[in-house]
């Protein structure tokens, strides 16, 4: 198996160059440096064209594959934000949908239900709300217990959804229905119109479906998952700036001693709030982008066990590493669509998944360099101990 | 200059009781600019109290401690690291899977005012402070003796390199005390001389040292001056050759200096 | 508010009986808590699949009809020895899966809780879908009447009449209720015993206390933390089968909120403390349904939920304190 891996990789890195040499002229304008960065951008181009391209053995034949790309992007935004909370901060929030719920609900009240804002201009007040929402629930939880953090978060997840139950003002039970879509951006007809393939005997013909560059209708779901696409790429270029900052290494120090961190100078608490709000800002951002894609919102549509699966994304593929969340993410969230004969035993499968991997790969299946060395440390360290027991 | 202005850290009939065990009672003691002071007692003394104490893990019972003439009271323990006090731990205690640099950094960032903004938007401030810090880093592991593999995970490190690196750490923030506890504790002679150089050369840095040790030879070798507790108590105080011929400190210590070199 | 002065002696001692459901399922969390300082959030399931026990053995011996309790004895008798058995053996399951290595290799906090939900995941979508299950066995002929629809309601298959015996105010109290209320106190009457006077208890109140110690002493922590998680899963089994007597329904999903509340029960009282966790239970089943008088029953899900956060807030170690280590337990 490796030999073939390694033998492809043989064979594909002269293409690779010669692509990366043929695209660094258009690399120099963009100001990129290395040949990495032209790569990098044939392969984020390369997600953009998905949903047009309808890729065999990816697409998915019983579900509309545009949508389903639409969920995995949300669900990756969710695991991004999650992400730093658990991953970089170390606090386990198991009420994480309340956040993705009170973004939906933000939009559903100024677009349709007490007024007629644009979605562009509701997106902001989702964000301010979440945000605040995220001070105002870590404010008094953040000192309890680590392990009772998770209990009184999973306890705000529920709360969020029986008070939006119960309120007639956030519809009630009924939810909120006609949110309308993002407002065109220039002409009804899209800026320009690209034209989906679709494959027979593994050759593409073009086919007569075509999605409207920037128009958000209710069928096609492609310019959806452009807009969430988009939003993903700017939250992980935010995510990398913070990370390699002052801030980030705050969270990691907090997250491995908190005593000690305090000592060295870490207004721990302070840190921990600002994680828990920039998380909740990014659930809730995703929330926001569902809601206007789906037009219909009710609580139902928000319960725990969605909680508990953005946990699953974040560990599974390895928290603290933005990538690892990204990859389990997609896991959770894709691998049930596209075999959808599979679907019922997606949180069985999970639920072994999680106690496998946090029992024999603590790490995530993609855990980050560093983790990979602490792991190899922690392991030595145990044979060390193992073999003194002997002796 | 005056006497009182000489004065960096005072503690002022300090008393710490835990429920009705009296760990330290009424202490008062200076650490002069510039010193290294050490602080010694058999086990049970209060030495770790103390040290506490001055770093804000505890709070006094009775009794006040003031920085350069400002009062730790009411002080949360991150606030008492930006004023100028740092500390190492006896067990070590580094940020086990960040990397030697990212241990030292999170020392360094104390005086920097980078927060979420200043990440994300990369301003001129923290274009200018986060380099400084890096690099202010990188001298101090080299000064420590850990610059060789600055990006290894600290729980990689050798024992000694790690117990350098907690050092380097508490150097970054830059403070005007720094606490060492025990730092000699598992050191074989030849690593023992070799922190007593890195102590000395500290000091030599401009920065004022309090070392808490069990190592007599060390601690007679680098202190400058010596505070001698026994249980919860002050009991002597004056140089190292004073110490060592102090009735007081010498009872206090029959029958368990034998022990004490045993362990060393 | 008119309506909870009216009915306060109804809404005291149904609140009670919910209480005392709540106080048994919470021993299991306070126990696991007092000697592994970890949430087992897969005990809920652990009573859940006690609840399933009752349905399947009354189906099983062909009950049906509707009965009295005192008719209905027999049956229930069965009925808590199956509950018993299957919670204990669950809660063993999940102990030997889900915490066994991880707590051996003193594995961090959130990450053993994330496999303790991952077994809760487990258990309850297995109960939820046991009839595919069954299918892939080639059983689905054999245990029809126990594996259709179960993503469903199961109710048991033989109704029990209340008959009140008792007036208190203006409520007549029924015999379910005295019988469900008498037996948690007998259960926690007979546990607290267990734990002070048996070296069973004084094992598991040794490493309670301090588990390097009391495995030098002896104590074999393994054994006891097994223990441990057993009585948990026998009072999640009694637990269910009163829940039973009184609900009459469970589901897969039955679980989830009765035990967050158990749990809400266990902190509000103290974690880690026996009668802690019978004063929670009886605090919140009642403040559960004042809270539901006042404001209307769709409130009566967040009253747990408020309590939990306001006693972290202000009273985070319970109001009689966190003990199963010292001699109180």
């Amino acid at each position: 198996m490796n030999n073939i891996i390694s033998g492809l990789r043989a064979r594909l890195a002269p293409v690779a160059d010669r692509v990366g040499t043929a695209l660094e002229p258009v690399g120099r304008v963009l100001g990129m440096k290395s040949v990495k960065y032209p790569l990098r951008t044939v392969g984020v181009l390369l997600i953009y064209a998905l949903p047009i391209l309808h890729l065999p053995l990816i697409n998915t034949e019983n579900s509309d594959f545009s949508g389903v790309l639409f969920t995995v992007g949300t669900y990756v935004l969710v695991a991004l934000g999650l992400n730093i909370v658990i991953g970089y901060a170390g606090l386990l929030d198991l009420g994480y949908v309340g956040f993705y719920a009170v973004g939906a609900y933000t939009v559903g009240v100024v677009t349709s239900e007490h007024g007629q804002w644009p979605f562009f201009l509701a997106l902001p007040l989702a964000l301010v709300v979440t945000m605040a929402s995220g001070v105002l629930l870590g404010a008094p939880t953040l000192r309890v217990r680590g392990d009772y953090l998770a209990i009184v978060t999973m306890g705000f997840g529920e709360i969020i959804r029986i008070v939006a139950r119960n309120t007639d003002w956030l519809g009630g039970a009924g939810g909120i229905n006609s949110i309308p879509s993002p407002p065109d951006i220039g002409p009804e007809e899209g800026l320009f119109q690209i034209p989906h393939l679709s494959w027979q005997y593994g050759y593409p013909t073009i086919d007569d479906r075509v999605t409207k560059v920037l128009h958000f209708g209710v069928l096609d779901a492609t310019p959806y998952f452009w807009m969430i696409l988009t939003t993903i790429i700017l939250v992980i270029c935010a995510d990398m700036l913070i990370k390699n900052s002052r801030v980030g290494r705050a969270w990691e120090a907090t997250r491995e001693d908190e005593d000690v961190a305090e000592l060295m100078g870490v207004p721990t608490f302070k840190f921990k709030l600002l994680a828990f709000a920039m998380g909740a800002c990014i659930g809730g951002l995703a929330g926001a982008m569902y809601a206007t894609r789906v037009g219909f919102i009710n609580p139902p549509s928000f319960p725990l066990m969605l909680s508990l699966l953005f946990v699953a994304a974040v560990v599974i593929g390895g928290a603290g590493n933005r990538w690892g969340a990204i990859l389990g993410a997609v896991i959770v969230a894709y691998l049930p669509e596209r075999f959808r004969e599979f679907a019922d035993w997606r949180l069985l499968v999970f639920g072994i998944a999680l106690i496998v991997i946090v029992s024999f790969r603590t790490q995530g299946l993609f855990p980050g360099r560093q983790k990979k060395r602490v792991a190899q440390a922690e392991k030595e360290v145990q044979k060390l101990e193992e073999g003194a027991e002997i002796v | 200059m005056s006497e009182s202005e000489d004065i960096l850290l005072e503690l002022e009939a300090v008393t710490i009781k835990f429920g009705g065990v009296v760990a330290l009672d009424d202490v008062s003691m200076t650490i002069k600019k510039g010193e290294i002071l050490g602080l010694i007692g058999p086990n049970g003394a209060g030495k770790t109290t103390c040290f506490n104490v001055i770093t804000g893990v505890y709070a006094a019972t009775s009794g006040t401690i003031s920085l350069d003439g400002k009062s730790l009271a009411k002080r949360k323990r991150y606030q008492i690291t930006k004023l100028g006090i740092a500390r190492t731990f006896q067990n070590i205690r580094l940020f086990p899977s960040m990397s030697a640099l990212d241990n030292v950094l999170v020392g360094a960032d104390v005086h920097s005012k980078v927060g979420l903004l200043r990440a994300l938007f990369r301003t001129p401030y923290f274009r200018r402070v986060e380099p400084e810090n890096k690099r202010r880093a990188v001298e101090l592991l080299e000064l420590v003796g850990v610059g060789a593999q600055p990006d290894e995970i600290s729980v990689n490190l050798s024992y000694g390199d790690q117990r350098r690196l907690e050092i380097a750490r508490a150097l970054a923030t830059n403070p005007k005390l720094i606490c060492l506890d025990e730092p000699a504790a598992g050191f074989n002679p030849a690593e023992k001389l070799r922190l007593m150089d890195l102590i000395r050369q500290i000091r030599d840095l401009g920065f004022t040292v309090l070392v808490v040790e069990h190592d007599m030879k060390l601690v007679m070798g680098v202190c400058d001056r010596i505070v001698v507790l026994e249980f919860g108590r002050k009991i002597a105080e004056g140089t190292p050759s004073e110490i060592q011929k102090n009735p007081a400190v010498i009872a206090a210590y029959l029958g368990t200096e034998e022990a004490d070199d045993d362990a060393a | 508010m008119e309506f909870l002065i009216g009915n306060f002696a109804e809404l005291t001692i149904t609140g009670l009986v919910l209480g005392s459901v709540y106080a048994l399922v919470a021993l299991g969390y306070t126990l696991v808590y007092g000697v592994l300082q970890l949430i087992n959030f897969a005990h809920s399931e652990v009573f859940m699949w006690g609840t399933y026990a009752v349905v399947w053995v009354l189906t099983l011996l062909g009950a049906s009809g509707t009965s009295s309790l005192a008719g209905a004895a027999g049956y229930l008798a069965i009925a808590l020895v199956a509950a018993v058995l299957m919670s204990g053996g669950v809660a063993l399951i999940v102990e030997r899966f889900a915490y066994r290595r991880l707590v051996r290799q003193n594995a961090p906090k959130y990450i053993i809780l994330i496999s303790a939900i991952g077994a809760s995941f487990v258990l309850s979508e297995i109960m939820g879908l046991r009839d595919k299950i069954a299918g892939f066995l080639g059983l689905q002929g054999v245990l029809g009447d126990y594996v259709n629809n179960p993503r469903n309601t199961s109710t048991l298959p033989v109704e029990i009449k209340p008959e009140p015996v008792l007036q208190i105010g203006n409520y007549m109290v029924r015999d379910t209720e005295l019988l469900i209320i008498i037996s948690a106190l007998i259960m926690m009457f007979v546990l607290d015993q267990f734990i002070r006077r048996t070296s069973f208890g004084r094992q598991i109140r040794a490493v309670a206390q301090d588990p390097e110690a009391a495995s030098l002493m002896g104590a074999n922590s393994t054994n006891v933390v097994r223990l441990t998680f057993l009585i948990g899963g026998v009072m999640a089994g009694v637990a269910a089968t009163l829940y039973m007597i009184k609900v009459g329904a469970t589901g897969f999903n039955v679980g989830f909120v009765l035990g967050v509340k158990a749990f809400t029960a266990a902190v509000l009282g103290g974690i880690g403390n026996l009668r802690g966790a019978l004063l929670g239970g009886l605090i919140l089943g009642i403040a559960e349904n004042y809270a539901s008088g006042i404001l209307g029953s769709e409130w009566r899900d967040v009253t747990a939920f408020v309590l939990l956060v306001l006693v972290l807030l202000v009273r985070p170690s319970g109001l009689l304190g966190e003990s199963l280590g010292r001699a109180r337990a």
